[in-house]
């Protein structure tokens, strides 16, 4: 037989015999590192304590994963970064003076019902660490959205910033109770840069961007969704009537309400909040949303829709956690309905067949 | 510059190690290995008997059928068996066995030169039959079944594949550079047989050269027109080749005649100038040997039967080599052995020492399949059903259109098989269907 030609035995297998470079852990771990700038602006803004729970939580979703995995008797798969950003991801929508277990308990939630009760890595509906969110908002909320938030770090005090840093209540907060006063108390510089109270990985739209532009260039993130989520918003943050118009009438339409001030809406809602970092990290994340471009684009604009809804009208200042959960639960409709025409099957055939 | 609409990716070419070697002859191996089966359609039925002697370009094997081509004699010498064997795709056919007598006799009749001119349609037809020339892209159709459109039919374009988009493979684009007037001239026959004053020759821009040596063979033929295409794989499957020149869709289930179209490869093309001028039947093809496992990567015309052992050993196969491939790298298969035979669907042999290790993980839905699906399908939901067993959904979702062009799983970041299982699939489909009867 030939095979004595060659030292090996051949390894047959299917085509193609060529693969992408890409990876589950690469594409994991550039997550991972495209939050790093946001995180680092945690650091700045709240110190050391902000960064423990970080850690805390990172740590204790890499032990529940591995807990999780090696109880379901499949292979311990801690090193592909998808527990780590988990833990990151929830980490950096907590408040940064919270208590330790906070993190520990959400975290082993996110990855031990939200992802591996469901099957682990690709399998889970909701994303894991919002729902890890979710339960502590639930469980804990009185430690979860506080009244007042600690005081900025000296980092950023009396800096080129000059920000006076004491206690005092969120972007959202304010927006949701007093939007008239918004703007005397946060400049949309700050807002943007994110020297302001929030959760640790929230507040810079200028880091978030940075890095989820690292990953639109690595097309890790398809630019449409996190797009069409945030002009949703800020269009429904312009337009809707809100808590401080004149009677509630649609003032737009009552002609009281003027072009500036809509775009002051617009991005007093764009930069406060979680938005940026649930529309560039949280919304995206391939497991739980649609898998066309345009399924993409209408699950963002959902989102977006929800958010301005619950913002303006629900019972929480803030609505990106829930918008993208309950988005989530309908990707499965959503991909059924964008499913592309079939080469040859479309409007396209019909004129030439 | 044009190229197919949707999908698509782009491999790495490895196209630069034997982008350079002019074709050369590999001269008659001891041995030939003949199956009646290298065509799509009926096998042939073998007409020699151990002990036989032949000629070089002898009918060994008749054509069965109307989709059904001969085979003939690639070496002259004795029949040593015709025996049952197992092909590249695990199918069990006859095989003839030819020791060559080392002479190159050719049978009587053949390379007398015709004016193709004064043949009439229904005896070029035959004369490519006779010559059992086959699509030599590597679905190895057979050629006269497409030169015979049906009358309800009208064909009103040619399109001449140059494409050749799988990495490594070179041959057609050596076939272009150095045999282009004999591909002019196939062309030319072609277009009669189908009746059509239209045709375009695609080429892919990292053919350039290719590109312009066709452009100067044939500029001055009038209807025909000669397109430089963006590289993107798979533009060399006739869907997508159709729609980038012409942009029409072929719809599911149909094909390329049913809009006016017929594609043929260049390689094809130099074949039936071949089988037609040169009264001479298909028994040598274009095959790039290439890849890390051997020493010299080459562009050769192979006797066909000769054994894939035998053209690697004599292109200095080394023996560390892991995996060889028959065909390109996307679609080509895998082989347990070097004892198969060169056939006419046999486009490359690859042989590698470095293979990067598939480690198939979950789907974390990123849907680049489904973006890079050049048929728009939703290549993540056909998985998902597929392991459900939901097989009545498989109609739906398009799973029996898939061309296996291996796309989705060239980008899938989990390595998972997805070509492999919509393959299983359609057998389970068959089976399924079969019982519900």
């Amino acid at each position: 037989m030939s095979d004595t030609i060659l030292e090996n035995k051949l390894i047959v297998g299917p085509a193609p015999h060529l693969g992408t470079k890409d990876s589950i852990p690469r594409i994991m771990w550039s997550v991972n590192a495209a939050l790093l700038p946001a995180l680092f602006v945690g650091f700045m803004n709240f110190g050391w304590y902000a960064m423990l729970v970080v850690v805390v939580s990172i740590a204790v979703a890499i032990a529940s994963e591995a807990a999780a995995q090696r109880f379901r008797g499949v292979p311990i798969t801690v090193n592909d970064g998808s527990a780590v950003l988990t833990g990151l991801l929830l980490a950096m929508c907590l408040p940064p003076n919270v208590p330790l277990y906070i993190p520990a308990v959400g975290s082993a939630f996110a990855i031990i019902i939200a992802k591996h009760a469901f099957g682990g890595l690709g399998c889970n509906i909701w994303n894991p660490a919002l729902a890890g969110r979710a339960f502590l908002l639930a469980a804990y909320s009185g430690s979860i959205v506080m009244p007042q938030w600690p005081i900025l770090k000296q980092a950023f005090r009396g800096s080129i910033l000059g920000v006076d840093a004491v206690t005092m209540a969120t972007p959202c907060l304010v927006l949701k109770d007093a939007p008239l006063a918004f703007f005397g108390k946060y400049s949309l510089g700050r807002l943007f840069l994110g020297a302001i109270p929030g959760s640790i990985g929230e507040t810079s739209a200028l880091a978030l961007i940075l890095g989820a532009s690292y990953l639109v260039v690595k097309k890790y993130v398809n630019w449409r969704l996190p797009l069409s989520y945030i002009l949703t918003v800020m269009a429904l943050a312009a337009l809707l009537p809100q808590a401080g118009d004149s009677g509630g009438t649609i003032s737009i339409w009552a002609g009281t309400l003027t072009v500036g001030a809509a775009l002051a809406r617009a991005l007093a809602h764009a930069l406060s909040g979680g938005l940026m970092i649930g529309a560039f990290f949280m919304a995206t994340d391939m497991v739980t949303s649609p898998l066309t471009s345009k399924g993409q684009a209408i699950y963002g604009a959902g989102c977006g829709v929800l958010v301005a809804l619950i913002r303006l009208y629900g019972g929480y200042p803030e609505g990106v956690c829930y918008s993208i959960l309950i988005m989530n639960t309908v990707v499965w409709l959503i991909d059924r309905f964008t499913a592309p025409n079939f080469f040859g099957a479309g409007r396209h055939a019909a004129k030439n067949a | 510059m044009k190229t197919f609409k949707s999908g698509g990716v782009h491999p790495p070419e490895y196209k630069d190690l034997s982008k350079g070697a002019a074709l050369e002859r590999m001269p008659a191996p001891s041995v030939v290995v003949l199956p009646v089966s290298q065509h799509t359609g009926a096998p042939s039925r073998p007409v020699v008997g151990k002990g036989d002697k032949v000629s070089k370009g002898q009918v060994v094997a008749e054509a069965n059928g109307f989709v059904s081509v001969p085979v003939h004699a690639s070496v002259s010498g004795v029949v040593v068996a015709v025996e049952q064997r197992p092909m590249q795709n695990g199918a069990v056919c006859d095989h003839i066995v030819i020791q060559s007598d080392g002479l190159d006799n050719w049978a009587e009749g053949t390379g007398v030169k015709r004016e193709w001119r004064d043949m009439g349609l229904e005896k070029i037809r035959a004369a490519v039959r006779d010559a059992g020339v086959v699509g030599l892209g590597g679905a190895a159709f057979p050629t006269h079944v497409k030169l015979s459109p049906p009358a309800d039919r009208p064909i009103d374009t040619l399109i001449l594949n140059g494409i050749e988009c799988e990495p490594f493979l070179t041959c057609d684009y050596r076939m272009m550079l150095e045999r282009a007037r004999g591909i002019a001239e196939g062309l030319r026959i072609m277009m009669k047989a189908l009746g059509v004053n239209r045709a375009i020759v695609g080429v892919e821009s990292n053919k350039q050269d290719a590109f312009e040596k066709m452009r100067d063979t044939v500029w001055a033929d009038e209807g025909v027109r000669i397109e430089l295409l963006k590289v993107k794989y798979p533009q060399g499957a006739e869907k997508q080749l159709i729609e980038a020149l012409t942009g029409r869709q072929v719809p599911p289930g149909r094909l390329p005649l049913d809009v006016g179209v017929v594609v043929q490869n260049v390689s094809t093309a130099y074949a039936v100038y071949d089988a037609v001028v040169e009264a001479r039947p298909l028994v040598e093809r274009p095959v790039t040997v290439t890849g890390d496992g051997v020493a010299r990567p080459a562009n050769l015309i192979v006797p066909i039967g000769a054994l894939i052992k035998d053209v690697l050993v004599r292109q200095g196969l080394d023996p560390k080599t892991k995996k060889v491939v028959l065909g390109g790298p996307m679609m080509g298969i895998a082989l347990p052995n070097l004892d198969f035979p060169v056939v006419k669907g046999t486009s490359g042999i690859l042989a590698f020492k470095k293979m990067p290790d598939f480690m198939p993980g979950p789907c974390i839905r990123c849907g680049r399949c489904i973006a890079v699906c050049p048929l728009r399908g939703m290549a993540a939901e056909m998985i998902k059903a597929i392991e459900a067993g939901e097989v009545e959904r498989y109609e739906e979702l398009h799973v029996l259109d898939c061309m296996e062009c291996g796309t989705c799983t060239f980008e899938c970041p989990s390595r998972r098989p997805i070509v492999h299982y919509i393959k299983k699939a359609k057998a389970e489909y068959a089976a399924w269907k079969a019982k519900k009867k």
